[in-house]
């Protein structure tokens, strides 16, 4: 009798049923839209199936074509995470609203929302219009990627610092750059190293990338295979790619093992 | 003994008084409640002063008020004659390296090691490149050791601060503070994060640093006894003004009536 009395212990919440059902019943009617159906998809499989059959084997004889795009990618990668990283210290600590007046928060806060607001790729297309083609606009568009992705969680990550270390700091009449080395920074380091491993792995993802429109590495020779269906030669130098990746991660682990 | 009697007595500041403060007013905002309300106190050249009350009391505020980790509202606080609360940026940084400050919970910078976390004590006179690359001048480093020692903590220089317990850590506090070579200790409830044995040990060290460097130490502190048996004087706050202010052996039961109100935690 008590238990029939008590009332449920969890209440439906229609809101959510009904936002779910809604969500359903919308990728049902864009599928059906964009002419999603089985028989496309068969019809793409068997394409695919061609596709697939002339990567291979791949074509390693052009390799020093492959080697210099490869290289290439992997200078404009590390050259751009280096000073995009090395900038976004200081931005990163100027877009903290725990640090700064609002006056500078703000700003700052802007032209890195700026920064993140278009992909790598487009910003890249920019760059080469705007200064020509070659590694320096890719360089550059990696750099802004850099600055968007690691001044933003940096700024983020001094916002959640406990400000009780730095008032300590603060009292014994340090200047604000004795405050920022010696209460701040020690706080945030371990974190700031592991946003810029992760952006140096992401930046050579996009280094192998920006190519495809101009921007120097790997991208290009890639592009021109894809144009001439050199099938082989694209395959060899997908595999060339992937192993590049392969090797960043590992080293991009290792550093951030390294400073925990 | 110096100075007890007549430091409450010469509340208008006597020449030879290091801390002078004159009708200190302190809200969080205007048209909020004043916290304190217009505090006026004068302190000798040396010795412990307790500040009890109850919570919520303005004890806390008053003690940040006089290095400005809180912004005064109104009112005087003469530091060796140089009016702090009115101080710019540089000077306030001047004042502040001579204030050496303990926290309740310690603030030690938690990732940084214990020889670290005492050498910030010297920021306020190595340039700001030294820190950074810990190239603090010797006669910096000789001090830490003997200060290291001094507090007890000579085998954890190397130790990360967030390795420690509390009483080492309040230890690597004092340790930080002193470093500043300060003519003015300020304790922020010290010992209230400890265990009783604790407390006493490092009551006791506060007092050791107030009698070995001759300044004063103010100390706030929820502790009655530990209070009565370090402090020369004792100031009682409530309501954000000072209630009782004379040697510990004058505090009756009376005063903490009125310090602290109700009685029947008195018995």
């Amino acid at each position: 009798m008590n238990a029939a009395v008590r009332q449920a212990a969890f209440r439906p919440n229609w809101a959510a049923r009904a936002g779910w059902l809604l969500l359903a019943a919308y990728v049902l009617y864009a599928a059906q839209i964009l002419d999603l159906s089985w028989a496309r998809f068969v019809l793409g499989l068997g394409q695919g199936e061609r596709f697939l059959s002339r990567l291979f084997p791949p074509d390693f004889h052009r390799w020093p074509l492959l080697l210099d795009g490869l290289v290439e990618s992997l200078q404009i990668a590390v050259i751009a995470s280096a000073l995009g990283i090395l900038a976004s210290l200081p931005l990163g600590l100027l877009a903290a609203r725990n640090l700064m007046p609002w006056w500078v928060s703000t700003p700052t806060r802007a032209f890195i929302a700026l920064c993140r607001s278009f992909h790598p790729i487009l910003v890249a297309i920019v760059f080469v219009k705007a200064i020509g083609f070659g590694a320096l606009a890719g360089i550059l568009a990696l750099m802004v990627a850099s600055l968007g992705f690691v001044a933003k969680l940096f700024a983020e990550a001094i916002e959640e610092i406990s400000m009780k270390q730095v008032e300590a700091v603060r009292a014994t009449g340090a200047s604000f750059a004795g405050v920022v080395i010696m209460g701040v920074l020690p706080q945030v380091i371990a974190r700031f190293i592991g946003f810029s491993t992760y952006q140096l792995d992401s930046n050579l993802r996009n280094s192998t990338m920006v190519g495809i429109v101009g921007g120097g590495g790997i991208g290009g020779t890639l592009f021109a295979a894809f144009q001439r269906f050199d099938y082989g030669f694209l395959c060899a130098i997908l595999l060339a790619i992937i192993a590049l990746i392969m090797v960043g991660e590992v080293v991009a682990a290792r550093l951030r093992a390294m400073f925990q | 003994m110096v100075g007890r009697a007549e430091s409450a007595a010469h509340a208008d500041g006597a020449p030879d008084s290091p801390l002078v403060i004159r009708s200190l007013t302190k809200s969080y905002g205007s048209g909020r409640p004043l916290v304190l309300k217009g505090i006026s106190l004068s302190f000798a050249p040396r010795g412990v002063v307790a500040i009890i009350g109850p919570s919520g009391t303005g004890k806390s505020t008053l003690i940040r008020c006089i290095n400005r980790l809180v912004e005064p509202t109104s009112g005087e606080i003469l530091f060796k004659g140089r009016d702090v609360a009115r101080a710019r940026r540089r000077e306030l940084r001047l004042v502040r390296r001579r204030i050496g400050m303990v926290f309740q919970e310690y603030n030690l910078v938690e990732r940084l090691t214990v020889m670290e976390n005492v050498l910030c004590g010297r920021l306020g006179y190595v340039p700001a490149w030294r820190a950074w690359l810990r190239r603090y001048p010797q006669t910096d480093i000789d001090k830490a050791f003997e200060l290291l020692d001094m507090v007890g903590l000579a085998d954890f220089v190397h130790q990360r601060a967030d390795s420690l317990s509390g009483g080492q850590r309040q230890r690597v506090g004092i340790a930080r503070a002193v470093m500043q070579d300060p003519d003015l200790l300020l304790a922020d409830e010290p010992t209230s994060s400890l265990d009783p044995k604790t407390s006493v040990e490092i009551m006791e060290l506060l007092a050791k640093v107030a009698e070995r460097r001759a300044i004063p130490v103010l100390i706030n502190i929820h502790d009655v006894m530990l209070a009565r048996r370090f402090a020369t004087r004792i100031v009682g706050m409530s309501e954000g003004a000072v209630v009782y202010d004379g040697p510990p052996e004058g505090l009756s039961d009376d005063h903490l009536r009125t310090i602290y109100g109700g009685e029947d935690w008195l018995s």
